[in-house]
């Protein structure tokens, strides 16, 4: 089983503003993109990674994911963001314009390199590939398996739209398709799949319309421009009351089952077996993120043991 | 030079006066009477209208050495303070006590009266120019600030006598009776004037709407109104709603403003009968919101909203949140529009608002209150008078009055301004004492006065980021660094007084 984490909400926040940058531990995104790339102007490349390494190393009770977007690996920066930021341990580098499986696969080589040379464990280091352009739609089910690093797939409708030579929409029609096979792609390898962001700030209705779409399509979260839209975006992924009700009979009736040495037994005139099983305990496992149930989930009672 | 309670140093008189340094919030007790003022008598057939201000000042008897007031509900719309001081300057008066409910910045235009002699000193706190100046040193009058609960009790007490009250009246009729609902300078409630209009030796109200006889309806009655004056024009109406209306986009100060509301979630006061009172800053309207959002889900049906009053309690009014409004001040013109037609929005005086020296005041009945500051330190005592760069910038308010009325005063601030920490050691000026102050909220984490400890276990039950306050303060000074001490003559600018009368703090000359 891969590693449950939530990944609702990834926030950006421009490597280049430290005020912006100091106030990241209050938010309560489950992660945030420090952004290097496009949030960045030219003349102050140099400046913002040597900021993010600072504020990375002074920060120590890190409360969320963090993710270092670099840019593009054809681009002079990129290489020079990686040696900044690296040593002060991120969780992973989000690889804009990942296009192609070769690009993230050069990008797992020289992370490889670098945790050589910091004596880290290799594979620390993990992937955000952002899916971005037409041929990166086309090759997410190539990129989803292409390294072991990859966490998920970063859908980002902006460029996307832009290397389609369309608009982007509010209610999103022209993404419908990219959106879907990004998703099989990365459930497909097992991993999650984050939608782009919204980015109009004003309109929390527009944000929560798009997001109830993305999180009926099978996406795990999305990037987010400002702090003020995490919350519409929890309250979206929030497991309903009655779903939760559902999932905590759900592994009660598992946990009698395994107590008497089999692993289905029916609820309410319904077969519970292994899927439905891990159906609740992942809203069992986001309600505890939301503060809606206060429980510990003991995985070896629910799944057997190994 | 004696030391009150809280380690200020405060000096034995001040511009003449002899003070008594503050002890607690609660027990100083009042002697003697209300302050007694002249009987008069108007015979039918006696007119009140006189032709200008400066008729009014000569009819009035004013000579030098007195004190007048004006109430401050034109804000920084006001035009009526520099009219009468440039009268009293025409009129060769000179050594003239200002005791105004409050000053703004568009009241600089005195400061040229100021350096002539026509001004002498202050009796009222300054928002803006005139007290950076004195905190400069650059200009020399006593100020002594006041909360509005404060400058009510000082009047009616005698320890103010205002010889000469002007009542801008933006709906006025001949006899004197008004009120401020209508006319082009409506400015809705006139809480502030009413102390002044039953306790000044001569009331003149001015208006530039004089409608037929009577107005109605009457806020201040003619029985109190011994002149009226017409002008063209009492104020610049846009300029009246000079402050923050929106709630906040930041998202640092919408995280303050959701923990706030889940403080008072957790308070267990958000019951039937909630009484609440919030400013009208971005943060604290945010903070409204939630309150407003919890007050419907929880189907709470409250009691009254309080004090200086915005369209959003007039909204949660009409909603039948509340069951009624007190207000003293009128914040932006939906609520001076609501409050000429309906009846559940009622004006109360700044003495049943706020003064601790009367049979119990509405802020004694207040649930929850939230406050800002522009400086906490880490005995929960808060600052809102001075800025970081020591200079006396704003009024005090109702802020030390509703704090020690509510049961629940939570104090919202962001935990750095600029580049500066705002909760530190010691706050620059002491305007309401920690004793008072319940919550401490910042982005950064909530602190709760350890006299809660019940709260505060109930915040953490919450999983909400409770902490010590010193602990707050130092993450705040770890991002800041511990900034480095202002610098201060021995020279008094300014009293901060108590509600109560003592004084809790001086503002010392700020050295260059």
């Amino acid at each position: 089983m891969t590693e449950f984490r939530l990944r609702r909400t990834l926030l950006y926040v421009p490597g280049n503003m430290p005020s912006m940058l100091q106030n990241i531990p209050m938010f309560d995104c489950d992660g945030v993109i420090i952004d290097l790339e496009d949030a960045v102007p030219y003349s102050e490349k140099d400046a913002a990674r040597v900021l993010v390494r600072r504020f990375l190393e002074g920060w120590r009770e890190r409360n969320k994911e963090i993710i270092v977007r670099i840019n593009p690996l054809d681009t002079k920066w990129a290489l020079p963001d990686l040696q900044e930021v690296l040593r002060a341990l991120p969780d992973g580098i989000r690889l804009p314009k990942a296009d192609s499986p070769e690009i993230v696969e050069r990008l797992d080589t020289l992370l490889t390199e670098f945790e050589e040379e910091l004596g880290l464990e290799i594979g620390r280091f993990k992937i955000l590939p952002s899916i971005e352009s037409a041929a990166g739609v086309i090759n997410s089910v190539k990129i989803a398996r292409c390294s072991s690093r990859i966490i998920a797939l970063a859908f980002g409708a902006e460029d996307y739209t832009a290397s389609l030579e369309i608009e982007r929409t509010k209610t999103g029609e022209e993404l419908f398709h990219a959106r879907t096979r990004v998703i099989w792609a990365a459930k497909a390898a097992g991993i999650q799949a984050i939608d782009s962001i919204f980015a109009d700030v004003s309109d929390m209705e527009g944000l929560r319309r798009e997001t109830e779409l993305i999180k009926t399509l099978g996406y795990n979260g999305k990037s987010l421009v400002n702090p003020r839209q995490i919350d519409v975006v929890h309250e979206v992924f929030a497991p309903k009351q009655a779903e939760v009700d559902y999932a905590l009979q759900v592994v009660d009736a598992i946990q009698r089952a395994r107590a008497m040495g089999t692993g289905v037994i029916s609820l309410n005139g319904k077969m519970v077996d292994a899927p439905v099983v891990k159906r609740a305990v992942r809203v069992l496992k986001t309600a505890k993120a939301h503060g809606l149930i206060d429980m510990e989930l003991d995985e070896e009672v629910i799944y057997g043991e190994k | 030079m004696v030391k009150n309670s809280l380690g200020r140093l405060i000096p034995a008189q001040f511009n003449g006066q002899d003070l008594i340094p503050y002890r607690d919030p609660f027990s100083l007790r009042p002697q003697g009477n209300v302050a007694p003022r002249p009987l008069r008598r108007v015979n039918a057939g006696e007119r009140k209208l006189l032709g200008s201000i400066r008729e009014a000042i000569e009819a009035a008897g004013l000579r030098d050495g007195m004190t007048i007031a004006t109430h401050h509900h034109l804000r920084n719309g006001d035009v009526l303070l520099g009219l009468v001081v440039r009268e009293l300057d025409a009129l060769g008066l000179r050594d003239i006590r200002i005791a105004s409910s409050s000053v703004h910045p568009v009241h600089a235009e005195i400061i040229p009266f100021i350096e002539k002699g026509v001004i002498t000193a202050l009796e009222c706190g300054v928002n803006g120019p005139i007290g950076e100046l004195a905190s400069r040193g650059e200009l020399d009058c006593p100020i002594i600030v006041r909360t509005h609960g404060g400058r009510a009790r000082a009047i009616i007490s005698g320890q103010v006598t205002v010889d000469l009250a002007f009542i801008a009246a933006p709906c006025c009729d001949e006899y004197g009776n008004m009120n401020g609902f209508f006319g082009p300078s409506a400015c809705g409630s006139l809480g502030y004037a009413h102390t002044d209009a039953e306790h000044a030796r001569c009331v003149v109200a001015v208006t530039d709407n004089l409608v037929p006889y009577p107005a109605s309806p009457i806020s201040i009655p003619q029985t109190l109104i011994d002149y009226v004056v017409t002008i063209d024009s009492l104020g610049d109406p846009r300029k009246i709603v000079s402050t923050t209306t929106r709630v906040t986009s930041d998202p640092v100060g919408l995280l303050i403003a959701k923990y706030a509301s889940q403080v008072i979630d957790a308070s267990g006061l958000l019951r039937d009968g909630f009484s609440f009172q919030t400013g009208s800053g971005g943060i604290s309207l945010a903070v409204a919101d939630h309150v407003r959002r919890m007050m419907r889900e929880q189907k709470v049906k409250g009691s009254f909203g309080c004090g200086g009053i915005t369209g959003y309690f007039v909204d949660m009014l009409e909603e039948g949140l509340f069951q009624s409004l007190f207000d003293v001040q009128c914040f932006d013109l939906k609520a001076v529009e609501s409050m000429g037609r309906n009846r559940a929005h009622m004006e109360i005086s700044a003495d049943m608002y706020a003064n601790p020296f009367n049979a119990g005041a509405v802020v004694n009945r207040l649930d929850t209150v939230i406050l800002g500051a522009t400086e906490v330190d880490v005995n929960f005592n808060v600052n809102v008078n001075t800025e970081s760069n020591g200079y006396l910038l704003h009024n005090t308010g109702g802020h030390s009055d509703t704090a020690a009325g509510a049961k629940l005063a939570i104090i919202v601030a962001p935990s750095i301004r600029g580049r500066l920490p705002i909760v530190k050691d010691a706050v620059t000026t002491i305007t309401t004492p920690g004793e008072t102050v319940d919550v401490v909220v910042t982005e950064r984490g909530i602190a709760v006065n350890p006299k809660h400890q019940e709260l505060r276990n109930e915040l953490l039950r919450r999983k909400l980021p409770v902490k010590e306050i010193d602990q707050l303060q130092q993450e705040i000074y770890q991002i800041t660094g511990r900034p480095r001490p202002l610098e201060f003559t021995d020279k008094v600018v300014a009293l901060i007084e108590y509600r109560d009368g003592s004084i809790i703090d001086v503002v010392h000359q700020v050295k260059d």
